[in-house]
């Protein structure tokens, strides 16, 4: 594996709710490499969106350490970017403007980063919209829009959380192809892309898309299973079809609903 | 004229209603024998609106000064008190029970206080509208800041925004709906504070032209009153509408 960029020591998480202490995550113990690409996966409530603020140092672990780069993570790190599943855009602002709120967020001249936020929309497909109001585009327009904002200052780091679960089927499925691609998988040295952290509900997006799947156990959350996806890059959708895909597929399927993991490749 | 046809299209009702109640209301006076102190017609309220002796001028100006004073007053410590709120839990907590306590009371009733502290003038007038109207304000402005999605304001954390920043780029405008939408109700509780502190004491404005009338039974004047009144409010409400259209033109559908 490439040098490690997120390092995960026995993390552990327990919310104070009013009605008493929720452990969500447990033991979480895992190094991802930098140029990465992995998925998380996990019934819902396991503590996936949980772990990804914690990695971004927008919460503390209760236990445990995390460290970024080699650096204890104590606060928001900078130099992430983030998608959720929800698009929030500021609805007041036109798409190029919401695409350029990072900039202006973290202190840097918009101006000079406005060709680039242009670029990204182009790339993104959503060349011409950028005067638009968001509330002019579909969610997954939106949602390209919300990955363009994330991609702006051009992080080594991209988290996501569950960014396609708005989605219709056919439209995540390009976007999923998007991602690989301005991701560049074919066209970047594997040490050049981006660190991605992918949380996602659904397993074949998740063997698609990743290098690496965890799959995390109910709550509390612990990897119950780490599994290579060592399927050729680039990805294509004739792959989707393909015996390999259905092995990677049902093996996470087994180790999602806690049946033991067949030959599909354990890590 | 599309426009124009659709706006006629949609408003035909209400002036077809409007014409015909019009319409009884004097059909009852002139062949009722209602008698005008009591309900004066509508030909003779048209009369006094433009009744040269009234001096309408300077009531109308009084007012609507005491109006707009109000509505600004509201507006600007409104906000100023709904920001201060938002910005600190502190503040909040020392604020909030003592501007509850303060909407509580009816303010109708401070009116004559205000008399003793300030006598007669505009001034206690724009005082009463705005003690009427600012409480939506603080409210609203409140709300509309901290209602921001929580992914939103990690965001801002992620790129380690100060939190002036996050006021001014996220909060203020995310909160701008509220607000418009709080100054509607602020618009109305202007007219009402202004009218009701010159009820109590003034030698001008519309308001006071009503209490005149009260001894000199000349009903018509006071029908002419009110529709200048109205016609203030009208055109006050509308402003803050039209303002709404322009700042938040996103918002469409908030109230
Ligand atoms: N702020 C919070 N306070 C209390 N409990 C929380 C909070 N956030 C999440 N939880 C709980 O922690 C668990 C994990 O939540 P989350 O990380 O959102 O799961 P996932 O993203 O996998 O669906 C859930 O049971 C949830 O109810
Ligand atoms: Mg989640």
């Amino acid at each position: 594996m490439s040098k490690v960029l997120i390092d995960l020591d026995q993390v552990g998480m327990t919310y104070e709710a009013a009605s008493g202490p929720v452990e969500a995550l447990a033991g979480i113990t895992s190094a991802i490499g930098a140029g990465e690409f992995v998925s998380l996966v996990g019934p819902s409530g396991c503590g996936k969106s949980t772990l990804l603020r914690i990695v971004a140092g927008l919460r503390p672990a209760t236990s445990g350490t995390v460290a970024v780069s080699g650096r204890a993570v104590t606060q928001p790190i900078p130099d992430i970017g983030m998608v959720f599943q929800a698009p929030i855009l500021l609805k007041w602002r036109s798409i190029l403007e919401n695409v350029l709120l990072p900039a202006e967020l973290a202190g840097k001249d918009p101006k000079a980063l406005k060709p680039r936020a242009e670029q990204l929309l182009e790339m993104a497909g959503l060349g011409g919209f950028g005067p638009k109001l968001p509330r002019e585009l579909s969610g997954g327009m939106q949602q390209r829009a919300a990955l363009c904002r994330a991609l702006l200052l051009d992080p080594p780091l991209l988290l996501m959380d569950e960014p396609f679960g708005a989605l219709d089927a056919m439209t995540r499925d390009d976007m999923a192809l998007e991602l690989l691609r301005i991701w560049g998988e074919s066209d970047l040295a594997r040490d050049a892309r981006k660190t991605v952290l992918f949380v996602t509900h659904s397993i074949p997006e998740a063997v698609f898309l990743s290098d690496r799947v965890l799959v995390m156990s109910a709550r509390p959350g612990r990897i119950a299973a780490d599994l290579r996806i060592d399927l050729p890059r680039p990805r294509t959708v004739e792959l989707r079809a393909s015996e390999a895909f259905g092995k990677l597929t049902l093996g996470i399927f087994r180790a999602l609903t806690g049946r033991t993991v067949g030959a599909a490749g354990t890590a | 004229m599309t426009k124009f046809s659709s706006l006629s299209r949609q408003y035909w009702p209400t002036v077809a209603l409007f014409a015909f109640l019009l319409a009884c209301w004097q059909l009852a006076v002139s062949l009722g024998g209602i008698r005008e102190y009591l309900l004066p017609s509508p030909l003779a309220v048209w009369n006094a609106l433009w009744h040269s002796e009234i001096g309408w001028t300077q009531h109308l100006w009084a007012t609507t000064l005491e109006i707009i004073g109000a509505f600004v007053l509201a507006a600007v410590v409104g906000v100023a008190l709904g920001v201060a709120i938002a910005w600190s839990p502190l503040i909040a907590n020392a604020l909030v029970p003592f501007l509850v306590f303060v909407n509580t009371l009816p303010k109708v009733a401070i009116a004559p206080l205000f008399l003793i502290w300030m006598g007669y003038g505009i001034f206690p007038n724009m005082l009463m509208g705005a003690l009427i109207g600012f409480f939506p304000v603080v409210i609203n402005t409140a709300v509309g800041l901290s209602q921001v999605e929580a992914d939103m304001l990690d965001l801002g954390r992620v790129f380690n925004a100060p939190k002036w920043k996050i006021f001014a780029k996220i909060r203020i405008p995310n909160a701008l709906p509220y607000i418009l939408s709080a100054l509607k109700i602020t618009a109305t509780a202007a007219v009402v504070g202004a009218i009701v502190g010159e009820f109590v004491a003034s030698q001008k404005g519309l308001g006071y032209v009503i209490t005149t009338t009260q001894s000199s039974m000349n009903t018509a004047v006071a029908f002419a009153a009110l529709i200048w009144i109205s016609i203030v409010g009208l055109l006050l409400y509308g402003a803050v509408v039209l303002l709404a259209q322009l700042w938040a033109p996103w918002a469409e559908g908030v109230d």
